[in-house]
């Protein structure tokens, strides 16, 4: 599809963001069923976390997929995915505040400064609040593009923080946050200034 | 509150008659009313599935106030990592391990030595129901009623000599039953898994070699066909299916110490003040008690054992000996 028309690209985003819900739905229809292990505040936790990375990876594999496709519109998903990955880490950090920790935020405070995986865990869902309010098209006016773009080049360190805080928080079976690692890598190395002149090169031969 | 599972087939209705009858005998003479596992290959998957009941006695000194984990979560949710890391991949993974015949070679510093089927280790002791914490050192914890025997019984009938100082403990090692063995990484442990205790912490009463659990043959997923439990340490330290016990001068190797030295130590005692490098054990989750909206529990010194077990560690730092 090198140029869908106004109407397939609604189209297309309303199918996005439907899509985007299945995983809360599936959560919570599992949850009402309980299917969600004996352990559901743990499994709960430990889905939404899969899905902030899965959205993560998502919103930066657009750039390259457009370079390589030549399907310039797959930009105008960006924001929809990146939000996503907003809302998830949302759920993932209530259901830590409220359902793992009780509000106890004095424990919470001190998780978050002993606990390494934890620190860069909740750096990385800070880091994503300015992302998700900067990303009106008016805050983009606001900011200028250019300054917009330098701020939302956070989206690099929350991602690698992300991983991190996945690779730290397993016990001993490090093959899943390795996963994420290796998509992350090769999502990032596509963007060297060198690899993404061939891209472009390639495209246009 | 014992949930007891019906047995969905009648033993009779499957197997034939005269097999029936005789595995009846040998039942008797093993002091085990009813164990399908043992006459591998007669029985269906369908009769193991089944509830296979034991025949013991509820030790009154070990009840505990506090309502037992239901057998679904206990069999369902499971750290057994020869069998895959997820939870939930034990009890998916080892519906057909085999368990019967089973062996258990003993070695080391004791007058006997050799290898000995499970059964004739087992025969000579009753067995006993006794209802213990299991905490994780995950930070969940449940409640099981375990079926088995005292450590303490069989480590004194095989004699140790003056010069064990140690048990050590072997698990299986057979990647082809146990895919989690095998593979990419293997779950980042090495193989076989092993565990070890102290001599007096082996002959305090509270250890069990469990056979079962809510009365029952224990499942798979459990560590069957004999495990241990050692409800005041994590449960890592409760090794499941056993087959070999070695009794060492020195100190053995444990795998969750060789896999993370600095995060899990040989004694591995549950203690709420000495934390995981990475997370807080001072509190814990107990599970399928209903207590989802609920704040964790705080945890025990000792999970709750400090009477029967703080006397082995008087004097040891226990931040330096975690």
């Amino acid at each position: 599809m090198a140029q869908p028309t106004s109407r397939q690209l609604v189209l297309i985003k309303v199918t996005l963001f439907l899509a985007a819900l299945v995983p809360l739905a599936w959560l919570v229809l599992d949850g009402v069923q309980g299917r969600l292990s004996p352990n559901p505040v743990e499994a709960i936790t430990h889905r939404t976390g899969d899905w902030i990375l899965n959205f993560l990876m998502l919103t930066l594999s657009v750039t390259p997929l457009r370079k390589i496709s030549g399907w310039h519109w797959l930009l105008r998903l960006r924001r929809m995915l990146g939000l996503f990955a907003f809302f998830y880490a949302c759920l993932h950090f209530t259901t830590y505040i409220w359902l793992d920790q009780f509000f106890a935020m004095s424990e919470v405070w001190k998780d978050i400064a002993k606990r390494p995986y934890i620190t860069v865990g909740f750096s990385a869902f800070v880091m994503l609040i300015p992302l998700a309010l900067t990303s009106t098209n008016s805050m983009v006016k606001r900011l200028g593009a250019q300054r917009w773009r330098k701020l939302h080049r956070l989206v690099y360190v929350i991602a690698v923080f992300g991983v991190l805080h996945y690779l730290w928080l397993v016990k001993s079976d490090i093959r899943l946050p390795l996963a994420y690692g290796v998509v992350l890598i090769t999502l990032l190395v596509l963007r060297v200034p060198s690899i993404n002149q061939r891209i472009t090169g390639l495209q246009r031969a | 509150m014992i949930i007891k599972r019906a047995s969905e087939f009648k033993s009779s209705e499957i197997t034939d008659k005269a097999v029936y009858l005789k595995r009846r005998e040998f039942l008797k003479a093993a002091g085990i009313v009813s164990a399908g596992a043992a006459i591998p290959g007669l029985l269906a998957a369908r009769v193991e599935a089944a509830a296979q009941k034991l025949q013991y006695i509820k030790n009154k000194k070990y009840l505990l106030d506090e309502s037992l984990t239901p057998y679904q979560d206990v069999t369902t949710y499971n750290n057994f990592y020869e069998f895959g890391t997820g939870k939930a991949d034990p009890a998916r993974n080892a519906t057909h391990f085999k368990t019967r015949p089973w062996t258990i070679t003993v070695e080391g510093h004791a007058r006997k030595t050799g290898t000995f089927d499970l059964d004739d280790i087992i025969k000579p002791h009753s067995l006993e129901e006794r209802i213990y914490r299991l905490r994780c050192v995950e930070a969940w914890s449940m409640v099981i009623p375990w079926v088995g025997i005292p450590l303490a019984d069989v480590v004194k009938r095989l004699q140790p000599t003056s010069k064990a100082k140690y048990v050590q403990f072997v698990t299986l090692h057979d990647p082809k039953q146990m895919p989690g063995q095998g593979g990419f990484l293997g779950g980042g442990l090495q193989w076989p898994y092993v565990e070890g205790l102290r001599m007096d912490e082996a002959l305090n009463p509270l250890p069990l070699l469990a056979v079962g659990l809510y009365g029952e043959v224990l499942p798979n997923q459990n560590g069957a066909p004999v495990r241990l439990v050692v409800p005041w340490k994590y449960g890592f330290k409760s090794i499941k299916s056993i087959v070999k016990i070695r009794f060492v001068e020195s100190q053995p190797p444990t795998t969750w110490n060789l896999a993370a030295p600095h995060e899990y130590g040989f004694y591995s005692n549950v203690n709420p003040e000495v934390d995981h490098p990475r997370w807080s054990q001072a509190r814990e989750r107990r599970l399928g008690d209903g207590s989802f909206f609920a704040p964790k529990r705080p945890t025990l010194m000792f999970n709750g054992y400090g009477e029967q077990v703080a006397h082995l560690y008087r004097g040891m730092d226990l931040k330096k000996y975690y």
